[in-house]
C-alpha cells in the first residue's frame, strides 16, 4: 500500500466515513434515470455553492452600511481587481439559480416525483425554491441603490395591507419608522446567515431523502403508483435493471454542472455585473424604480389588477398558491406519474409559464406606466401638422404642452398608458371628444380644471384632424339635424 | 409504590435537567424578543413625530405646487443620504397649505408634479393624482398621504417621521381624508364637474347633443 493509502486508512479508522460514501456514491438507480432531464437538481446545488463562494468574496469588500454600501459596490466595480467579475458571477449565479431552480420543480412535476414516497423531498423543495426568491430580492436589497430602495417602499407598501398586523411588520422589516441604515442592516443579516443558514440546512435535508428513498424512476404510462406496492416495485426494478449512480449516472451531472458554470462566467464576462444604479438618495425623484428580472412579472400584475381587487390578491394568492403547492403531493399522491397522461398538469404548467412570460415581456417595456418625457421630447408627427388651420396647430401644442403625449401616442412616439391618437377622430365625434377631454372617465383624469375652453376647443379642433386618409371622421348626424347644419354648409365652413 | 411507577434518581435528575434548561431559555426568550421588536416598541415615538421645518412661507409661492426636502428627525450614524426626504408642498392661499408625500399610495414610488396639466404621474404603474392630491387615475385606491403641517413663524414645519404606507397609521390618520378631508372631497368633486362657467356651457351643450 502506498503512502497516500496509508494516510487515507488513517483517517478512515477515525472518521468511519468511507463506506457510507461509497454505498451512497453506489447505490443503484434505475438505469433509463440516467437522462439529460434529471440534472438540474444536481445543477440548482453547483450554482448554490457558486454563490456561497462568491457571496464570501463579495463580503470582504461589501459594506453593510446605508452610507457606505453604494460606495463600497463602486470601488468593487471600479477600484478592487477583478472585483466587477466576481460581482457579476454573483449576480448571473442568482438568475441561473432561480431559474434551474424553477426548470427542476418542473421536471419533477411532470414527472410526477412528488408521489408517494417522495412527499416530503417535494415539500422541502417548495421551501427551497421561496428561499431562493427570498436570496433573490434580500440580494437586490444588497445592491444599496435606488431601485433597492424604492423596492423596499414597494415591500413595505404590501406588507402595510395586512389587516391590524400591517403596520407591525413594516416597522419590523425596516427596522424603524423610515428606510434607513436599520433595513439595510437586518436585510444583510437575512442574506447573508439566515436564510443561507436555513438553505443549507434544507439542501442536505432534501439531498438525504433523494439517497434514502431512491431517485423517481423514468414514468411509463399506465404504471400506476400505489402506497401498498410501489416501494416493493421500485427495488426490485433497481435490481434488475438498477446501475450504480457513480459512474453510470453522474456523469451527465458533471458535464451539465460545468456547462452551467461556463454559462454564468461568460454571462459574467460578456453582460458585466448589475448596477449599482442611482445613489440611494430619496431626494432624487427623477427615477422609474424596476425590480430585477425574476420578480418583473408580479410588478406586471400590479399595474393590471383593478384597485379593490389588489390587497386581497397580494395577501391571499401567496398564501393560496403556497398551499396548493405543499398540499399537491397529498392531493395526488398515488396513480399516474408519467406527464403524456396527465393533460391538466402539462396544461397548467403551460399556462402559468405563458401567463409569467407575458407579464415579464410587458414589464419590459411597462406600457402601463406614462412617459414622463414625452410632452417635452417627442415631436408631433409631419403629418399630423402639414395643411392644418392655425387653431388647429394651436391644438397640437395643448397637446403636447398639457402632457397628453405622456399617455397617448401619436405616430408611435409617446406613452402606451392610455389608446393611441392617431386616427382618434375616426372613434369619436366632437362632442364625445370634448367630453372625455373635461370630464376623463375610463382611466383618464378629467382636464376640465386644467384646460380653458379656448384651450379645449383648440385642443378639440386638433383631435378631429386625426384620421388616416381617405377615412371620414366620426360625425353625429343627429346633431347636424337637431342645430339645423346642412352637412356640405357644415364641410363648407370647417374648410 | 410498586416498582413500575418508581422514578429512578437519574432519570429523575434528567427532568430536572430539561426543566432547569426549559427554564433559563424562556429567561432568555424575554430579552431576545424585546430585541427584535425594538424597532415596533422603541420609545422614540416623540423624537420621529416631532415637527420639522421645510422652509420659509415666502419660498412657496401662492397657487403653486413645489417640491421640498427634510431630514428625518431621527437618524443613526449608519443613515447616509436615506433620511433626507423629498415632499410636495401646495400653497392653496395665505396659510393654508397641503404638504403631500412623495410616495404614491398605490405602492410608494415617487411620483412628480406636472405644472402644466396639473397632475401628479408615478413612474411605476401609472397612478394619476390631481393638484389636490385626489386621485385622478391608474391603480391607488386612495389620494397622496398628507403631512400634518403647521405655520409658525413665517416657517411651514411638517410631522413626518413615518414612511406613508397604505396601512400605516399615519396613513389613517393624515390622510387626504383628515385634517383638511372634507374640503378636499368636495375640490376633487368640483374639479371633476367644473372648470368654469364658459367649460360648463360647453358641456351643456355636449349633453343636449347627446
Amino acid at each position: 500500500m502506498g503512502v497516500i493509502g496509508q494516510i487515507g486508512q488513517w483517517f478512515d479508522q477515525r472518521l468511519q466515513l468511507a463506506a457510507p460514501i461509497r454505498d451512497a456514491a453506489e447505490h443503484p438507480v434505475p438505469r433509463n434515470t440516467a437522462s439529460w432531464f434529471y440534472v438540474f437538481g444536481s445543477a440548482a446545488l453547483t450554482v448554490f455553492l457558486l454563490q456561497l463562494v462568491t457571496g464570501i468574496l463579495l463580503a470582504l469588500i461589501y459594506v453593510p452600511s446605508a452610507s457606505e454600501a453604494w460606495s463600497s459596490l463602486q470601488a468593487l466595480n471600479h477600484d478592487v481587481t477583478l472585483g466587477w467579475f466576481i460581482r457579476a458571477m454573483h449576480g448571473w449565479g442568482s438568475n441561473f439559480m432561480v431559474a434551474i431552480v424553477l426548470i427542476h420543480m418542473v421536471q419533477v412535476f411532470l414527472f410526477g416525483a412528488y408521489k408517494f414516497p417522495r412527499e416530503l423531498t417535494w415539500i422541502v423543495g417548495v421551501f427551497l425554491l421561496l428561499m431562493t426568491l427570498g436570496m433573490a430580492f434580500s440580494g437586490q436589497v444588497l445592491r444599496f441603490d435606488q431601485d433597492a430602495y424604492w423596492g423596499l417602499g414597494i415591500g413595505a407598501s404590501i406588507a402595510s395591507r395586512v389587516p391590524i398586523a400591517g403596520p407591525i411588520i413594516v416597522k419590523l422589516m425596516l427596522g424603524g419608522p423610515i428606510i434607513a441604515g436599520a433595513t439595510l442592516s437586518r436585510f444583510f443579516a437575512l442574506h447573508v446567515f439566515v436564510i443561507p443558514g436555513m438553505l443549507i440546512g434544507f439542501v442536505c435535508l432534501h439531498l438525504l431523502m433523494v439517497l434514502k428513498l431512491g431517485i423517481n424512476e423514468w414514468p411509463m404510462p399506465g404504471r400506476l403508483v400505489k402506497r401498498a406496492t410501489y416501494e416493493n416495485e421500485y427495488h426490485q426494478l433497481t435490481r434488475k435493471d438498477g446501475a450504480p449512480f457513480v459512474p453510470y449516472a453522474v456523469w451527465k451531472d458533471l458535464f451539465f454542472a460545468a456547462f452551467i458554470l461556463l454559462a454564468v462566467a461568460a454571462c459574467a464576462l460578456y453582460f458585466g455585473p448589475f448596477g449599482p444604479t442611482g445613489r440611494p438618495d430619496p431626494t432624487i425623484i427623477q427615477t422609474a424604480p424596476k425590480p430585477d428580472y425574476f420578480f418583473l412579472w408580479l410588478y406586471g400584475l400590479l399595474s393590471y389588477l383593478p384597485p379593490s381587487m389588489e390587497t386581497p390578491a397580494l395577501l391571499i394568492g401567496p398564501v393560496v398558491v403556497i398551499a396548493f403547492l405543499v398540499l399537491l403531493p397529498f392531493l395526488s399522491g398515488e396513480g399516474e406519474k408519467s406527464w403524456r397522461r396527465r393533460p391538466i398538469a402539462v396544461l397548467t404548467v403551460l399556462l402559468i409559464a405563458i401567463i409569467l412570460g407575458t407579464l415579464t415581456h410587458l414589464a419590459g417595456y411597462t406600457p402601463w406606466s406614462p412617459h414622463m418625457n414625452a410632452w417635452s421630447g417627442d415631436p408631433v408627427p409631419e403629418q399630423f401638422l402639414h395643411g392644418r388651420t392655425a387653431l388647429e396647430r394651436q391644438g397640437a401644442l395643448v397637446f403636447q404642452v398639457k402632457q397628453c403625449r405622456n399617455c397617448h401616442s401619436l405616430g408611435d412616439l409617446g406613452g402606451q398608458r392610455g389608446p393611441a391618437l392617431g386616427s382618434v377622430a375616426v372613434r369619436l365625434t366632437q362632442d364625445q371628444l370634448i367630453r372625455q377631454v373635461i370630464q376623463g372617465g375610463g382611466n383618464m383624469p378629467a382636464y376640465g380644471k386644467n384646460l380653458s375652453p379656448a384651450e379645449t376647443t383648440a385642443l378639440v379642433a386638433f383631435l378631429e384632424t386625426l384620421h388616416p386618409r381617405g377615412q371620414a371622421p366620426a360625425r353625429d348626424a343627429a346633431r347636424d339635424l337637431a342645430l339645423g347644419e346642412d352637412k356640405n354648409q357644415r364641410q363648407g365652413a370647417q374648410r | 409504590m410498586s416498582d413500575e411507577n418508581r422514578i429512578s434518581r437519574r432519570a429523575l435528575f434528567m427532568k430536572l435537567g430539561v426543566l432547569f434548561n426549559g427554564l433559563v431559555a424562556t429567561a432568555l426568550t424575554i430579552p431576545i424578543v424585546r430585541f427584535l421588536l425594538s424597532s415596533v416598541t422603541r420609545g422614540r415615538a416623540s423624537a420621529y413625530l416631532s415637527w420639522v421645518p421645510l422652509g420659509r412661507i415666502s419660498e412657496f409661492p401662492e397657487g403653486e405646487t413645489r417640491l421640498a426636502t427634510f431630514r428625518n428627525p431621527h437618524v443613526m450614524p449608519t443613515d447616509g443620504k436615506t433620511v433626507d426626504t423629498a415632499c410636495w408642498v401646495r400653497r392653496v392661499e395665505g396659510e393654508q397649505f397641503q404638504v403631500f408625500a412623495i410616495n404614491c399610495a398605490h405602492l410608494g414610488c415617487p411620483v412628480r408634479w406636472f405644472p402644466q396639466s396639473g397632475l401628479f404621474m408615478c413612474p411605476c404603474h401609472g397612478g394619476a393624482y390631481y393638484r389636490d392630491g385626489s386621485r385622478a387615475s391608474g391603480p391607488p385606491e386612495r389620494g397622496l398621504f398628507e403631512y400634518p403641517y403647521k405655520v409658525q413663524d413665517g416657517m411651514v414645519t411638517i410631522q413626518a417621521g413615518e414612511l406613508p404606507t397604505p396601512g400605516s397609521p399615519t396613513a389613517s390618520l393624515f390622510g387626504n381624508k383628515a385634517p383638511c378631508g372634507a374640503r378636499n372631497e368636495l375640490v376633487s368633486i368640483e374639479s371633476k364637474l367644473s372648470a368654469s362657467s364658459e367649460t360648463n356651457a360647453l358641456l351643456r351643450k355636449t349633453k343636449t347633443w347627446a
